[in-house]
């Protein structure tokens, strides 16, 4: 087991998934409510990931990021270094990569709440922002925290876009995923097996999470204990 | 005038209802009356600034609300099922929407009689009590004006009216104007000093309740408030202020309604209408049409009985009396009704 690795893909996940955390509130916000009739296009761009290959992902993201580009070399000259093979290049990755998992859940929350509760805020004065904080996203616990944790479990899971972003440099780039990958090239069967095991039971807890929080109606319950049943 | 509003609103590939609405005074309770799909809704949410106008003008107390926000304009909207926050206790529903809400909450609540129920959860109480929380959470800011949308259709039958008297009893008591969409017309009776009613998109009469339901001026209107018989018919002759009308091929007598018309739509309420087996002559009653009962059907604690006297006639009568009189399909029967319960409508407004 590495725990290099190990603590290098904690790391990235919780830093992406916090990231994609603020970013999705207010982008899935406006997913869910905007009425722009192009919206579809922004939808398409965001699942995106979802059925490209994470090598297309990544070598865009690798060109992006490169010495060729503007946006590469006005990094460059902020950071003094250049984001390809760092852990802040991979990070950029990472959001873009998990960014679908992250903005479906909470959009479909959101667009889930009942209008009449939102129009009912207004009607008591609250702004739209305040509507936001106060109603929509009480009501809608269960999909933020599923983006939250799917952006975290699929950032484990990313292979393809962090070898070609990342690179292999243990300490910053070497995740779990790649970890194993090089245990299996150089014929370590043993370590593969137990790092592979860790990943899966990490995986299944995640998993069984999300699958409890959206059981209908479980947040409330948890809420209220036992009054409602009375 | 304390709102005068113009509302056109042009649903994109769907209907459009246009309306006029004028509050002049600060406590009177304005009811839109309507069936289903009369626009009665829409022009609340027009009211609200929920819906914006296609063309129009709303304006309260000097000010042009016609392209404010809901949030700035200071009304208060009760929603048909309420809408309470299923994630917040009764105390953060009322509290909700003011910012110092330290004894402002149990003097709202005080007032609707739910001090008891604050630290409940919305699902925990009743239809009733939702209402009177949904109303203490509208009140507790103060609006300028109240819409309220079918405020009592979400109850049943039983809580209703008491739920109505004391709706009545609140609005009247905050002094605040108010609007009230309702298909009931117990609840425009009870709760309306004024009234407008639509029908598919349309005002087709205002004024004061009481006027509206004995002399509807439509057809649509008469259907609208519940007359169950509206039928063509043409005034034959006129004597000592009686008027004979042709309606199908029967003839009834009606209280002469003047003018020059003659074309007239005959309203008659169905509990207007008597039923007899033979010809009583001891009734004083100026209607007694001979004719065969084409259909019975149950209506709420009366029985409908529709009877052929030349016109399809509609008798609201109790079970007794269609076990008395052995009413069937088929069997004669005489219809009996005054003069004075047969309203006339001018066709020519049609």
């Amino acid at each position: 087991m590495n725990w290099e690795a190990f603590a290098t893909t904690l790391r990235l996940a919780t830093v992406t998934s916090l990231i994609l955390l603020i970013i999705s509130l207010p982008l899935s916000y406006w997913v869910a409510f905007s009425k722009w009739r192009f919206k579809f296009l922004v939808e398409a761009v965001v699942a995106l990931p979802l059925v490209l290959p994470p090598t297309v992902l990544g070598f865009y993201v690798l060109m992006a990021m490169g010495p060729k580009s503007p946006f590469g070399r006005l990094y460059e000259r902020l950071a003094g270094h250049g984001l390809p093979f760092t852990f802040e290049g991979l990070v950029i990755a990472s959001v873009l990569y998990s960014l679908p998992f992250s903005v479906q859940p909470m959009a479909a929350a959101f667009g889930s709440v009942d209008r009449k509760y939102i129009e009912a805020s207004w009607m008591l004065g609250v702004s739209n922002l305040g509507t936001f904080f106060r109603v929509i996203i009480p009501q809608s616990w269960a999909g933020v925290i599923t983006g939250l944790v799917l952006s975290f479990a699929h950032t484990v899971g990313e292979f393809g876009v962090v070898l070609m972003v990342g690179g292999d440099i243990p300490g910053v780039t070497r995740t779990l995923s790649i970890d194993i990958y090089d245990q299996v090239q150089s014929l370590n069967y043993s370590s593969a097996a137990l790092t592979s095991v860790v990943l899966l039971i990490i995986s299944f807890v995640i998993l069984s999470i999300v699958y409890g929080l959206n059981r209908k109606g479980w947040l409330f319950v948890a809420n209220r204990g036992h009054r409602q049943a009375i | 005038m304390l709102l005068t509003a113009d509302i056109v609103k042009q649903f994109d590939g769907g209907p459009r209802v246009e309306a006029s609405i004028q509050i002049a005074g600060a406590a009177s309770i304005m009811i839109l009356f309507g069936p289903s799909g009369a626009g009665k809704t829409t022009v609340l949410r027009c009211l609200a600034g929920l819906e914006s106008l296609t063309s129009g003008r709303i304006i309260f107390d000097g000010e042009d609300w016609t392209e404010i926000p809901p949030q700035r304009r200071s009304v208060g909207y009760l929603f048909q099922d309420y809408a309470l926050f299923p994630h917040l206790r009764v105390r953060d529903n009322i509290a909700y929407g003011i910012k110092h809400s330290h004894g402002a909450v149990e003097q709202v609540a005080e007032m609707l009689r739910v001090r008891d129920l604050l630290d409940r959860w919305p699902s925990e109480l009743s239809g009733g009590q939702q209402q009177r929380v949904a109303l203490a959470r509208t009140l507790a800011r103060k609006p300028r004006l109240l819409l309220l949308d079918e405020p009592l259709s979400a109850l049943d039958a039983a809580t209703r009216d008491h739920v109505r008297s004391e709706l009545a009893h609140v609005l009247r008591g905050v002094g605040i104007p108010a609007i009230v969409v309702t298909h009931d017309w117990v609840d425009a009776l009870t709760l309306g000093d004024q009234m407008l009613v639509m029908s598919g998109g349309r005002v087709l009469q205002t004024g004061p309740p009481e006027e509206i339901f004995t002399r509807p001026q439509h057809r649509e209107v008469a259907a609208a408030v519940g007359v169950e018989t509206v039928i063509p018919g043409r005034i034959q002759r006129r004597e000592a202020g009686i008027a004979v009308l042709q309606v199908g091929s029967g003839q009834i007598a009606a209280a002469d309604p003047g003018g020059a018309d003659v074309d007239f739509y005959v309203c008659i309420r169905g509990d207007d209408v008597a039923l007899e087996k033979g010809r009583a002559d001891q009734s004083s009653a100026r209607n007694h049409l001979r004719g065969t009962v084409a259909e019975i059907a149950a209506a709420g604690i009366l029985t409908k009985v529709i009877v052929d006297v030349g016109f399809q006639l509609v008798a609201l009568v109790t079970r007794q009396a269609v076990a008395d009189l052995e009413l069937t399909k088929g069997a004669e029967v005489f219809a009996v009704f005054k003069a004075s319960a047969v309203h006339l409508i001018p066709n020519a407004r049609m």
